[in-house]
């Protein structure tokens, strides 16, 4: 489970003086549930997400995934965590094989288990071909395959996706999809990051809609539909952070 | 510290750095190369072409000489040299060389040199040009013997001893022993080699492991690990010392196998060279034990500064471009322990990298001198330590590992 609490970002920028990135965002993701944090480029969900990762650390609040703290334990959080975004590139010169060995052993997997782990990944996303190419080797289908491994290798029960099917084609992009569901099935908590509704509309159990790092709305998508009058998505989506465009363009 | 997770970080980046082009010219590539090629290639080459300058019969003009046959015959009997008939516009000969010398032979000389009265001649050459700077020795030399033998003459005429105007005897003897006189010729250059060779030999690994991976998008995916930063800086600093070791170690050996090459294919005419290769082969376990000892701090003060810096940087051209002046930092103070009266004392002993320069001109003769030593490797120790704990501070900082 995750369980954001009062979460913010701030950082100094030379020009622009303080920016909020993430600006007290609180809200719960269950296990065995996705949950979509819907926003603009810029809106604050990759920094929410990193927080979330104990990439970057809050500036203030705090967030407790699957009991520990984020701030307090990191590394414990992290050994829970399978974090996936398309700046989590591969490393050029390991084959697929060791690439997802290599983070399998950062979580602390004894040899035998990690043997195990890894065929049993490379046999269910069909990756047995390429197990020993490098990874500067592989189309584009390959290396997210690859990436998906090195997210499951210690079968985390949290996994974060931060717009994991960015500038990806129809065919990569589905497995990157179904993969989140398997995670939803599997009992897994999810949270999503992205700016394609219907993605969202796919995929979330629980939408979350943000904007200048400001969580304005939060349900199901029939919550939402039932609270905003809308049946379209972005419909909902334009209506909830419209007028945060116009304040922020009045700023 | 879980030494597992830095020995973890550790194997992984040896394997990829064992995979990389750039990496592998830098760290075995040029150090095994370079010695080679700049002085048994170029050594041999400059070898080869002096001594063909050597044997080159040289054309030198003859000025005046006709009221003194005794001189100018001998001259033209010396068989090294081709004389040739004096002409206008002989010194843009010399200098356009056309003709590598001008002997100038006053008016009257061999009657002055039978009355005893003195005269100069005068050889014209182009200084610096090695060709015509042979062409005057081999001048010169005539005309010592020359004179020799008049002063022999004049001394026979009034029965005079040869030795009575030699009174006493004087030699220079060497109690050096011959480890000591080459060490101290090839001493400095060593401790410069090694150091120079330290920092290229992290530098390239330093940058492909901070700002080559911000640049391949690889920074996110390890910092989404469970490894703590600072497990994770050390392990990638263990591997930029093993690179900068590892060059240095192979520099020095190549330059042994180099320099006994050398001297093997050149025998006498390097005899300097030579002497310095044996050195080299005989450098006992004690010496390199110690010049690889005092080495050590310094190849984790440039690791952990070259990483630090280069982390600053969101690509590998942006970490080459703050990397590449660093050379410099480096090059002046090691270039400054081989100028000659530059020798090691204790303020010297706590400038970085002058420090451990002079001091292995001094190992490798085998001077020790022991409270130097202590101040210079605990002084080094502390710049590395700094430099280390500043390495890892910044790996905890978002503000320079999300530089945007």
């Amino acid at each position: 489970m995750i369980e954001a609490r009062g979460l913010s970002k701030r950082f100094q920028d030379k020009k622009r003086g303080e920016i909020r990135a993430v600006d007290n965002v609180s809200f719960t993701c269950q296990p065995g549930k996705i949950y979509g944090l819907l926003g603009a480029n810029g809106a604050g969900k990759t920094t929410t997400l990193r927080m979330l990762a104990t990439i970057l650390e809050p500036t203030d609040g705090t967030a407790i995934v699957c009991g520990h703290d984020i701030v307090e334990h990191p590394e414990k959080v992290r050994a829970n965590v399978g974090f996936l975004s398309t700046a989590t590139a591969l490393y050029p010169r390991l084959t697929a094989q060791e690439m997802v060995e290599y983070f399998g052993r950062l979580n602390g997997l004894d040899e035998a288990t990690l043997k195990k782990r890894i065929d049993d990944i490379f046999n269910r996303l069909d990756m047995n071909a390429f197990r020993d190419r490098r990874c500067d080797k592989l189309s584009t289908g390959m290396k997210q395959k690859t990436s998906i491994a090195r997210t499951l290798v210690h079968n985390p029960p949290v996994m974060i996706f931060d717009e994991p099917t960015n500038g990806l084609d129809i065919m990569t992009a589905r497995t990157i999809t179904s993969f989140i569901r398997e995670c939803r099935d599997l009992g897994k908590t999810v949270i999503f990051s992205t700016h394609i509704m219907s993605e969202v509309e796919k995929l979330c159990d629980i939408i979350g809609i943000i904007q200048n790092g400001k969580l304005l709305a939060e349900g199901a998508l029939a919550q939402l539909r039932d609270k905003y009058a809308e049946h379209d998505l972005e419909e909902i989506f334009v209506k909830v952070v419209a007028p945060y465009y116009i304040n922020a363009g009045a700023n | 510290m879980s030494l597992r997770n830095v020995g973890i970080v550790y194997r992984k980046e040896l394997t990829e750095a064992l995979r990389d082009r750039r990496t592998l010219i830098s760290t075995i590539i040029v150090p095994l190369f370079l010695f080679p090629v700049l002085s048994v290639g170029f050594g041999a080459l400059a070898v080869s072409l002096v001594g063909k300058a050597k044997e080159e019969i040289p054309k030198v003009m003859l000025r005046g000489g006709g009221d003194s046959p005794a001189i100018v015959e001998g001259l033209r009997k010396l068989g090294k040299i081709e004389i040739v008939p004096e002409a206008p516009g002989w010194k843009d000969q010399i200098i356009n060389k056309e003709i590598r010398a001008a002997v100038e032979i006053p008016a009257g000389f061999q009657a002055d040199v039978a009355e005893q009265k003195s005269d100069t001649v005068k050889i014209f050459n182009y200084e610096g040009e090695m060709k015509s700077e042979f062409a005057s020795d081999k001048v010169e030399k005539y005309l010592k013997d020359y004179s020799d033998t008049v002063v022999k003459a004049r001394l026979a005429a009034k029965n005079l001893p040869v030795d009575a105007l030699k009174p006493f005897e004087f030699k220079r003897e060497n109690v050096a022993p011959p480890e000591k006189v080459s060490g101290a010729a090839i001493g400095g250059l060593i401790g410069y080699t090694v150091i120079l060779l330290c920092m290229t030999g992290a530098m390239y690994p330093a940058m492909d492991l901070t700002a080559g991976e911000k640049e391949r998008g690889t920074m996110e995916t390890i910092l989404s690990s469970p490894i703590s930063r600072m497990h994770l800086v050390l392990g990638k600093f263990f591997l930029v010392l093993t690179a900068a070791l590892g060059t240095a170690a192979l520099s020095v050996l190549s330059m042994g196998i180099s320099f006994s090459v050398l001297s093997h294919y050149t025998g006498q005419t390097a005899g300097g060279r030579a002497a310095a290769a044996g050195l080299l082969l005989k450098l006992g376990p004690k010496t390199v034990l110690s010049v690889f000892l005092m080495t050590l701090p310094v190849a984790v003060l440039f690791s952990a500064t070259l990483m630090t810096i280069a982390l600053f940087a969101k690509t590998y051209k942006e970490a080459q471009s703050y990397l590449t002046p660093m050379t410099f930092v480096v090059i002046i103070p090691a270039i400054a322990a081989m100028l000659p009266g530059v020798e090691l004392t204790p303020k010297l002993s706590l400038i970085p990298i002058l420090n451990v320069s002079l001091l292995c001109k001094e190992l490798v003769t085998g001077t020790y001198h022991w409270n130097l030593i202590a101040i210079i490797f605990s002084s080094t120790c502390v710049y590395a330590a700094a430099a280390l704990f500043l390495a890892v501070k910044m790996f905890q900082r978002e503000s320079v590992l999300f530089r945007s």
